[in-house]
């Protein structure tokens, strides 16, 4: 990480740059590019002193076979935004703004029946849990034939079929004798891998993969991270991987979306949000996380000081600057927008805001 | 370190878990969650302790404290033999080893205010006068970083984070001579992980304290041992110095641990050796060496063998019969 360099980096990095924008910056929107579209999405969650704001106009974009990282710590809203997505918020909490837009079409605005013809079908999603999200009363094969005929009006004989040859996609061994076995019978990593073989089933353009690997070992975790990365190849897949782990999304994806206290704060190709992260916050995240070899003295990892707030009482101004290394008077007076950094890359924080003139020029030096 | 006797000496350590099925909850077997461990504590070293779900790591950690019975083997706690206690006296002895648990949500009595869980040790082991007592607790609150008016209330109104610390508050009221941190950090997020894990090695080091932490997450385990263990399957495969075993680690289980571990830098994504399969059942572990199976260079003689801990060229000690044969894929160095 040193200092800005012209954006050699960018240029080639990813596909997805000339998708990258917000709803802040309309003009730079290419809305035709992209396959999903989250626009100014708000959700709210009553509380007993009033409507807590969970996720706050939160934005950003997936482009056709990408893979985002959705990326923020707990209570972020990072979890709900995707939910959302496919209109799966938890009651009471519900959406007062914004729209999701699906290849064009507003999903926030269909009916109930007619966004069923979406889930699965076009966006599906894999959890964290694999125990709990499969029914540990049927069998595996069972439950992905399920699927299948949920999709398509096959026989049962022949979804079974596909449900083998859709556990054989996510390499389970043996995938004929395991249709037979119940959940619990799986690892946990054949569980999820069991999970994602079920949310291939109709054969979706979009997955949402919501924490996948976090309840899993780190030698399971690099196996599912790289089916994903193979399942994106063969079938071109987009994903919105869903995580609180930066280095995972170093690993996998082309693009991040950093979300703190219900916000977008950034948005940068993963090249550049890993060489130069534009947000403080995602600065103090990086350094923050312990990395294999870095030789620091012992216990002196850089630590963000204090906690993330509690959405019910968010702090004035920006949410991070109680917590923030480079805070500045304005920072608890009012609430930073997202700025343009550098092509495709967007913090939100008044060290970019291009009205505060050039002192705060893009790509300070990283941490 | 060597020199000094050890604070703690673990012998052949062996703990059992029955397996019961079925409606009559027959006995169908049993797991070797621990099976024969051996190695020493130093006084004031921080000694890590590392595997994946299944490994034995935290069965180990809570044997150490006695919160666990082991079925076979010796651990001897400053020359006392910890596993012939019993009643009084190794009531008496628990004010020297104490835990750090890793859910704090879940380890924390929701009725009880902070300040009496503080005190309640140091009335139960009679460290205190009663008199003392809120004095004692503030200044421990202070020690951990929370201010001393914590103490009036209850854990729901802590962050996870904030109650860690008064985990680790309650942990230190004894004044016990060894800390064993099962999964300290794991439950936090990453922001506030990094207070605790500093936090942990400055109190060690303030206190004079040994300590065993016990981590999945190789990297958090590197900032803060001196030695690290790493256990596959109730064993431990390799043992050394933090920075022999990360700078050159010589079993295979090890070098492949490593390279699994996600780095936060895009240019790395291809330097992984993905293991392939599940960590196999310890109900049924296989013959010879347990690794076996998911070994990249496993030969015939790993089914049949069980390789022992042997002193490795790095100075560690590992229980593989080729240590060092699998190159490690720019598992460090690369710094950018």
């Amino acid at each position: 990480m040193s200092q800005a360099s012209p954006d050699a980096t960018t240029a080639g990095a990813t596909t997805a740059g000339a998708t990258a924008s917000d709803a802040a910056a309309p003009a730079s929107r290419a809305a035709e590019r992209s396959l999903l579209r989250v626009e100014d999405l708000s959700v709210v969650f009553p509380g007993t002193a009033g409507p807590i704001p969970v996720v706050r106009r939160a934005s950003f974009s997936v482009a056709p076979g990408e893979m985002v990282g959705l990326v923020g710590e707990s209570g972020s809203g990072k979890s709900l935004t995707a939910l959302s997505i496919l209109g799966l918020v938890p009651a009471p909490g519900r959406i007062t703004s914004g729209r999701v837009l699906f290849e064009g079409r507003d999903l926030l605005s269909l009916a109930e029946r007619e966004l069923r013809a979406y889930r699965g079908a076009r966006i599906a999603i894999v959890f964290q849990e694999p125990a709990t999200a499969l029914n540990p009363v049927f069998t595996i094969g069972f439950q992905i034939a399920e699927a299948v005929r949920a999709h398509r009006r096959v026989s049962r004989k022949q979804a079974r079929e596909e449900a083998a040859e859709l556990l054989e996609r996510v390499a389970i061994p043996d995938p004929r004798q395991r249709l037979d076995d119940y959940p619990h019978q799986l690892s946990g990593g054949q569980r999820q891998r069991a999970m994602i073989a079920m949310a291939l089933a109709g054969g979706p353009d979009l997955l949402l993969a919501d924490e996948p690997t976090t309840a899993l070992d780190v030698t399971i975790q690099a196996q599912i991270l790289d089916l994903l990365a193979r399942l994106r190849e063969e079938l071109g897949l987009a994903v919105l991987l869903i995580t609180h782990d930066l280095a995972v999304v170093a690993e996998t994806c082309e693009r991040v979306v950093v979300m703190y206290a219900g916000e977008v704060v950034e948005e940068s190709p993963a090249r550049d949000l890993f060489h130069r992260p534009a947000h403080p916050y995602t600065r103090g995240l990086l350094s923050a996380q312990p990395r294999l070899g870095a030789h620091v003295e012992r216990g002196h990892l850089e630590a963000i000081p204090g906690t993330v707030p509690d959405p019910a009482s968010l702090p004035a101004g920006c949410p991070f600057h109680p917590r923030c290394a480079e805070r500045m008077p304005v920072c608890d007076q009012r609430a930073p927008e997202l700025y343009e950094v550098a092509a495709g890359v967007w913090a939100r924080c008044f060290l970019h805001d291009p009205e505060r003139g050039a002192d705060s020029a893009p790509g300070e030096p990283g941490p | 370190m060597s020199a000094t006797r050890p604070l703690v000496e673990v012998r052949d350590l062996v703990k059992r878990f029955p397996v019961r099925r079925g409606l009559l909850q027959r006995l169908k077997g049993e797991v070797r969650a621990v099976d024969g461990v051996s190695f020493d504590l130093h006084p004031g070293e921080c000694f890590g302790l590392v595997g994946e779900s299944g490994s034995g790591k935290t069965t180990l950690g809570r044997c150490l404290v006695r919160l666990l019975d082991p079925d076979a083997g010796g651990i001897l706690f400053d020359g006392i033999d910890l596993l012939a206690l019993k009643g009084e006296a190794l009531r008496r002895e628990r004010r020297r080893f104490q835990m750090v648990f890793q859910d704090p949500y879940g380890s924390l009595n929701p009725r009880m205010r902070v300040g009496r869980m503080l005190s309640e040790p140091l009335a139960v082991h009679d460290l205190v006068p009663p008199d003392e007592r809120q004095a004692r607790v503030a200044r421990l609150l202070e020690q951990v970083g929370l201010s001393p008016d914590a103490a009036s209330r209850f854990p729901h109104a802590f962050s996870g984070g904030q109650r860690q610390r008064i985990g680790i508050a309650r942990a230190l009221a004894t004044e016990p001579d060894l800390l064993v941190a099962d999964e300290p950090v794991s439950a936090l997020d990453v922001s506030v992980q990094a207070q605790i894990v500093n936090l942990l090695a400055r109190l060690q080091d303030e206190l004079g304290l040994t300590q065993v932490f016990i981590a999945h997450d190789l990297a958090v385990v590197e900032h803060i041992a001196h030695r690290v263990a790493v256990m596959y399957l109730g064993r431990i495969v390799e043992l050394a110095d933090r920075d022999t075993l990360f700078a050159s680690p010589q079993h295979p289980y090890t070098v492949s641990l490593l390279s699994a571990v996600p780095v936060p830098e895009v240019e790395r994504r291809q330097d992984r050796i993905v293991l392939p399969g599940d960590l196999p059942s310890p109900m049924s572990p296989p013959s010879g060496c347990p690794f076996h199976p998911r070994c990249p260079i496993a030969r015939p003689r790993c089914a049949q063998e069980r390789p022992v801990l042997e002193p490795t060229q790095k100075g560690g000690v590992a229980a593989c019969f080729y240590p060092g044969e699998l190159a490690a894929p720019a598992v460090r160095g690369l710094e950018l």
